[in-house]
């Protein structure tokens, strides 16, 4: 296999992994701070002892998102230093403020949020846990802002010529604000917010099936399926805006995403099929006209299609065609399963419904789904394209860096990224099968303590 | 914003130092508890002790290495880009180090079978003398140099970083770490356990001395490079007898149970030896051997002057932040370690 291929697996291998992670950190970051705030104003000690057992949850979830991380920072240098001469001016700034405004943030506060329970007042805590959440949602704003500026570069001008070229930043809020990014990063924030939301939903739903900790169960799916709802909804509508920024600024990627070989008026949106790329043609369901009104607000819009694209410049179709409608599809299940599910809860059949449980149950693996999978059609549908119409990924590599150094270091991170998932499984499987500690409905020290009001008796 | 006549490919060299100066600070203590970790520690509740002494900072304490790796990208991309490519079996295998390193402390007490527990405190001991191992090399090629092609590609190959003088410097760099993660310990343990810890505390600053002492001895005779401005500016050896004076403060400061002094005598003569490192190759970020005239400097690999300029101001909104709060921590933390439900 070639370098260019073997370096492609690599990075698709170790952000995969790494991208199952951070979206839970983010998504129950955010629950985290709901459910510390629920135990502030209610006092009502169920609040505590979730707030305990979610953190950790959150702290495994946290530990191997910053594990597999630190390779994501380096990974630019060691497989892509072509790209990193030509992007760092730019895209080195975004990666920088990402560890000095929300990687500090994060891990700083961390501490407080898992071992200062008794060693920092209620508030302080609660403040701390909110730092955690806000540290982790800069991280995914600096990094995301990097990504899109790669699909759609701005604020930046070309210095060199040849092997020299390199992008330097002229305008570092149009850097910031390039045309995809706020699109993009809504729409990554909602589905990390789902990935974290239906953990805590499936874990509630698993204990309802066993009948075991009900209370402790069923304020997790409530609270967590509220949570799932909002974020589900917001996925469609954040992804709406995405597509449409996709069609305007990207157009032979919109044309992958839905295998549209010919520009034309009254685009069909395809449901399911495939695509025959020897053919150019695309089997399947389709709508007359939805694409075009999807994409464009009229059926009469006319949608680029593949063919104004040279053969040699297109992403492989069929697959990201694939990719993005599993993303598609998973992402209307979680909604039609939250809506489900809530209609359920609001009639009080929740706990009756095995098959919905169940459902539930399982429903933890569809925002994982749906976000590789878009990531994935994201990132392949760029392609041959490293930075959309200006850096081939040919052109990107390692100059040094042989194929056999690159097969050396990703038979390393499987086996050890297959150690990692392993022992996560397992730990995790652990932390759900011992359940919440009925100690922490009795909470001590300066938790016991209204709030500092009385707080010199405390240990 | 416009900071005027500004050097600020000098002043991002010195920034891009103290990040990577605060991480051998910081981490340098954690990964030297890692080290110590098997043989000072005999006790399971030892051992948990050791890795709860670090618990709560360790993280945000490789953050540093992280933003180093930031900062470098986005200051100096040609250096990122060369070192990370040219090095790159030494880093995929200090990535793998790390990892183990964090997982281990992560997940050993998570679970109670002494198999379980053993197979993570090996992870732990293994991945953080790898660790400092690793970057003691790394630093050892930046000093001595390495082989630049015109483009400024890596010319050299994996064998060819493990000389004498790198592996020396890696030697220094384990002992450097675990003499300063065994005075952390001390701060932060009591009585019994802290008595076992002490008993290795001067071996550990002789071993380091001698290893030291080695280093200067090499550098002074076979890379005149580094030496040079020292010997047009006599007045930076006030440096090198700061270190010495810091390290000589250590043993005194443990005798009269002063450990916090003690620990920062340590962190002193870190920053004092970083400090060394940098004169020595200012403005060579990599020091191009041979063919001097190809090395990659502050102001020849460096980003444009507006991206130097936005980041000065990241920077100067961001660290004093990151510092506030990072001390809040250590502060919160501060004291012996005592283990309760949430310790690892």
């Amino acid at each position: 296999m070639s370098v260019l291929l073997l370096s492609r697996l690599q990075f698709a291998l170790t952000i995969t992994f790494h991208y199952l992670y951070p979206p839970l950190s983010i998504g129950l970051g955010i629950l985290l701070v709901v459910i510390e705030a629920l135990w502030l104003i209610t006092r009502n000690p169920l609040y505590h002892q979730m707030a305990r057992y979610w953190t950790k949850v959150f702290a495994l979830t946290f530990a191997i998102g910053v594990a597999t991380g630190i390779v994501m920072e380096f990974e630019f240098g060691t497989n892509w230093a072509t790209y990193s001469r030509y992007v760092g001016d730019v895209f080195g700034s975004a990666l920088a403020a990402e560890g000095i405004f929300a990687f500090f943030l994060e891990s700083g506060f961390l501490a407080v949020l898992l071992f200062g329970w008794d060693k920092v007042g209620p508030k302080m805590h609660f403040f701390s846990t909110c730092m955690v959440a806000l540290g982790a949602h800069f991280s995914a704003v600096w990094i995301v802002v990097a990504n899109s500026w790669m699909q759609t570069p701005a604020g930046f001008h070309i210095v060199g010529t040849g092997l020299n070229a390199r992008a330097e930043v002229t305008d570092f809020w149009a850097m910031v604000f390039n045309p995809s990014s706020m699109q993009r990063l809504s729409h990554t924030l909602s589905g990390a917010w789902q990935a974290g939301a239906w953990l805590m939903v499936s874990v509630g739903a698993w204990y309802l099936l066993r009948r075991r900790h009900r209370e402790f169960a069923l304020a997790s799916v409530r609270i967590g399926l509220a949570f799932a709802l909002f974020a589900s909804l917001l996925t469609l509508l954040t992804g709406h805006k995405s597509a449409e920024g996709v069609a305007k600024n990207q157009p032979e990627k919109l044309a992958a995403f839905e295998g549209l070989y010919v520009t034309r008026t009254h685009a069909p949106l395809t449901l399911f099929g495939w695509v025959d790329a020897k053919n150019e043609k695309t089997h399947g369901y389709a709508i007359p006209g939805l694409l075009s009104w999807l994409a464009h607000g009229k059926t009469s819009a006319k949608v680029t299609g593949l063919n104004e694209t040279a053969p040699a410049d297109r992403p492989p179709v069929n697959f990201t065609f694939q990719l993005f409608h599993l993303m598609v599809a998973v992402g209307f299940t979680m909604i039609g399963l939250a809506l489900w599910a809530v209609w359920a809860l609001w009639r009080g059949s929740l706990e009756r419904s095995r098959v919905l449980l169940w459902l539930m149950t399982f429903a933890v693996l569809g925002p994982q789904i749906a976000n590789q999978a878009g990531w994935w059609a994201a990132e392949v549908g760029r392609q041959p394209w490293i930075v959309y119409h200006l850096l081939k990924t040919s052109a990107a590599l390692s100059a040094v860096v042989t194929a056999n150094e690159v097969v050396a270091s990703m038979v390393m991170f499987s086996l050890v990224y297959m150690l990692l998932f392993a022992v996560f499984v397992f730990l995790l499987n652990d932390k759900i099968q011992h359940g919440p500690d009925d100690s922490d409905l009795n909470p001590a020290g300066k938790w016991a303590l209204g709030f500092g009001l009385k707080s010199k008796g405390a240990k | 914003m416009n900071y005027g006549s500004l050097d600020l490919n000098t002043v991002w060299f010195c920034l891009v130092g103290v990040l990577f100066t605060g991480y051998v600070i910081l981490d340098g203590f954690d990964l030297g508890v890692g080290v110590i970790h098997l043989f000072a520690a005999k006790k399971d509740e030892d051992r948990r002790v050791f890795i709860n002494a670090i618990g709560p900072v360790w993280d945000g304490n490789e953050v540093w290495l992280v933003t180093g790796g930031g900062a470098l990208f986005a200051a100096f991309p040609a250096v990122y880009a060369t070192v990370f490519s040219g090095f790159y079996l030494a880093f995929m295998a200090l990535l793998c180090a790390l990892i183990f390193r964090a997982v281990a402390i992560e997940f050993r007490s998570k679970h109670p079978s002494p198999r379980w527990r053993a197979f993570w405190d090996g992870g732990f001991a293994l991945g953080s003398g790898v660790s400092a191992l690793l970057i003691g090399v790394a630093m050892g090629n930046i000093a001595w140099g390495i082989p630049l092609d015109a483009r400024g590609e890596f010319a050299g190959s994996f064998l060819g970083m493990l000389h004498p003088y790198a592996l020396m410097m890696g030697v220094t760099t384990v002992a450097l770490f675990a003499m300063h993660g065994s005075i952390y310990l001390l701060l932060k343990t009591e009585g019994e356990i802290q008595a076992r810890v002490r008993r290795w505390v001067n071996p550990l600053i002789i071993a380091f001395i001698l290893c030291y002492v080695i280093v200067t001895l090499a550098t002074l005779l076979y890379v005149p490079h580094v030496t040079a401005a020292f010997r047009s500016e006599p007045w930076f050896f006030v440096v090198a007898v700061a270190v010495v004076l810091a390290i000589a403060n250590i043993p005194r400061e443990i005798n009269v149970g002063k450990e916090f002094y003690a620990f920062l005598s340590s962190c002193a003569a870190m920053f004092g030896l970083m400090v060394i490192f940098g004169i020595g190759s200012f403005p060579n970020l990599v020091f191009s051997n041979p063919n001097p005239e190809l090395s990659l400097t502050a102001f020849n690999a460096s980003s444009s002057q507006k991206t130097l300029g936005i980041m000065l101001t990241i920077a100067l909104i961001g660290v004093p932040v990151v510092i506030a709060y990072t001390a809040s921590v250590y502060w919160i933390f501060r004291g012996k370690v005592k283990l309760d439900k949430t310790s690892y």
